[in-house]
């Protein structure tokens, strides 16, 4: 039983969000920016996409036009941040990872998703597949921004949203889980916000 | 890495129950809360904690606050601004008392954190209330000798919001090596002579000079703050990975 503090009330939850909103997040209205360090401005001339083998080998790269020639969705959907916002109702355009995956041979359990400016986050590889990840590109019916990922970021709703990487350029697949930037640090290796999944050991 | 997190794993961060043993008013919007945290394992200046309030029915809200305390000092403090359309914040700042108890656990974050005796100098830039974990740096730089080459930025609406106005006068007055600049955004007292306008890439290079070799810079506050600062640091030729940014947005609290 949590400790009860004299005197708090709270600010109570609107129902219609109620069963949408985890355990121990609040929602916002606007949308908080946080990245460990300055936000890289990568051209798109020189931006590229690459599917790595755990060896090393690029397997698949796309150039800026050749991913955004790739067909694309549109997802609606809840974000949850580990720093206890939550936002509802985001609309992001997307290509779908299994898309990016599809012609690649391989037999990976993980996947290391890395980034500009030096980000990198694990997942499972079956997190990523079966509609539930995004390279995104856009955001709100625009083109991302940099401070929010752009010119494009991973999209993993279901996690919390560091697993999200912002201006992601690739991802390496592993045989085991490898622990990325805030994974070693102190922050999940999963990472499931309703099982609140913040910090090593929850 | 790996094995540092399957250590992790069996030992989860405890929620521990922190008591409030002295409230001090800092600005008309933030206090410093020194808590006794039974068995509290210690912390790296720049860290944060997480607060965890219950109320009757059950209902938890959650917030993250950095410490402000260095780590060689017995209190836990945390710096809290009330924002007043927060959950949280107005509740540590107003409702609560001395003797109050409250859930917490921590340290959190590895990344946004300074030791002292790390090479190089060491550079901040605050804005707001982002000045409360470049404090808990420069209080733990000062218990260990105050030998690194420091410097502080730090933009604030008007004097009155500047945070730990005096000890920070303070410690420069007795550091050679550590230099403060302020800047003022909205109002100034009447002959100030300091800056007067938001952090811009000018700024930067008189406060902090030509990048060096080694080093660390850290900025803290509002998300454009902190856009504008880092970049403006990079433009001067820093090292991207030598700047290390934690941001707060409008919202929360």
């Amino acid at each position: 039983m949590a400790f009860v503090s004299r005197g708090f009330r709270g600010r109570r939850r609107d129902p219609a969000e109620s069963g949408r909103v985890p355990p121990g997040q609040y929602t916002v209205d606007d949308f908080p920016v946080l990245s460990a360090g300055p936000t890289p401005h990568t051209p798109l001339e020189v931006w590229s996409f690459s599917i790595i083998a755990s060896s090393g080998d690029v397997l698949r790269r796309w150039s800026w036009d050749e991913f955004r020639a790739l067909p694309s969705e549109t997802v609606t959907t809840d974000i949850h941040c580990v720093t206890k916002w939550s936002k509802l109702d985001t609309v992001w355009e997307g290509v779908p990872v299994e898309r990016l995956l599809e012609d690649v041979e391989q037999d990976a359990g993980y996947v290391l998703a890395f980034c500009d400016g030096g980000y990198t986050t694990n997942l499972p590889l079956e997190d990523v597949l079966d509609g539930q990840a995004w390279v995104a590109f856009a955001y709100d019916g625009e083109p991302l921004e940099p401070e929010h990922g752009g010119p494009a970021r991973l999209l993993v709703p279901h996690l919390y949203f560091w697993k999200s990487a912002k201006w992601v350029r690739g991802l390496r697949l592993l045989d085991e889980d490898e622990p990325g930037f805030w994974e070693a640090l102190g922050y999940h290796l999963y990472g499931d916000p309703w099982r609140e999944q913040r910090y090593w050991g929850d | 890495m790996a094995g540092a997190a399957v250590l992790g794993r069996l030992t989860p961060l405890a929620w521990r129950l922190a008591e409030a043993v002295e409230i001090v008013p800092e600005t008309p919007r933030a206090s410093t809360l020194v808590l006794d945290v039974p068995d509290w394992p210690g912390h790296r200046a720049g860290q944060h904690v997480d607060v965890r309030l219950t109320a009757e029915d059950g209902y938890q809200a959650q917030r993250s606050y950095s410490i402000a305390s260095a780590p060689e000092e017995a209190g836990l403090a945390l710096t809290v601004e009330r924002l007043d359309d927060g959950e949280v914040s107005p509740y540590l700042v107003g409702e609560l008392r001395p003797g109050d108890r409250f859930e917490l656990r921590g340290p959190i974050g590895g990344y946004f954190v300074w030791e002292a005796g790390t090479a190089g100098s060491l550079h901040l830039v605050g804005g707001g209330s982002g000045l409360v974990p470049l404090m808990a740096m420069l209080r733990h730089r000062a218990a260990a000798g105050g030998g690194t080459p420091t410097r502080l930025l730090l933009s604030a609406r008007s004097l009155q919001d500047v945070l730990y106005r005096d000890e920070l006068e303070q410690l420069a007055a007795e550091n050679g090596d550590l230099r403060v600049a302020l800047t003022l955004t909205r109002e100034r007292p009447p002959g100030w002579t300091g800056y007067d306008r938001r952090v811009d890439e000018a700024m930067l290079a008189e406060v902090f000079g030509p990048p060096a070799a080694d080093g660390l810079a850290f900025v803290c506050g509002p998300t454009r703050f902190v856009e504008a600062a880092a970049s403006g640091l990079v433009a001067l030729g820093y090292d991207p990975s030598r700047v290390r940014t934690e941001r707060f947005g409008p919202t929360g609290g």
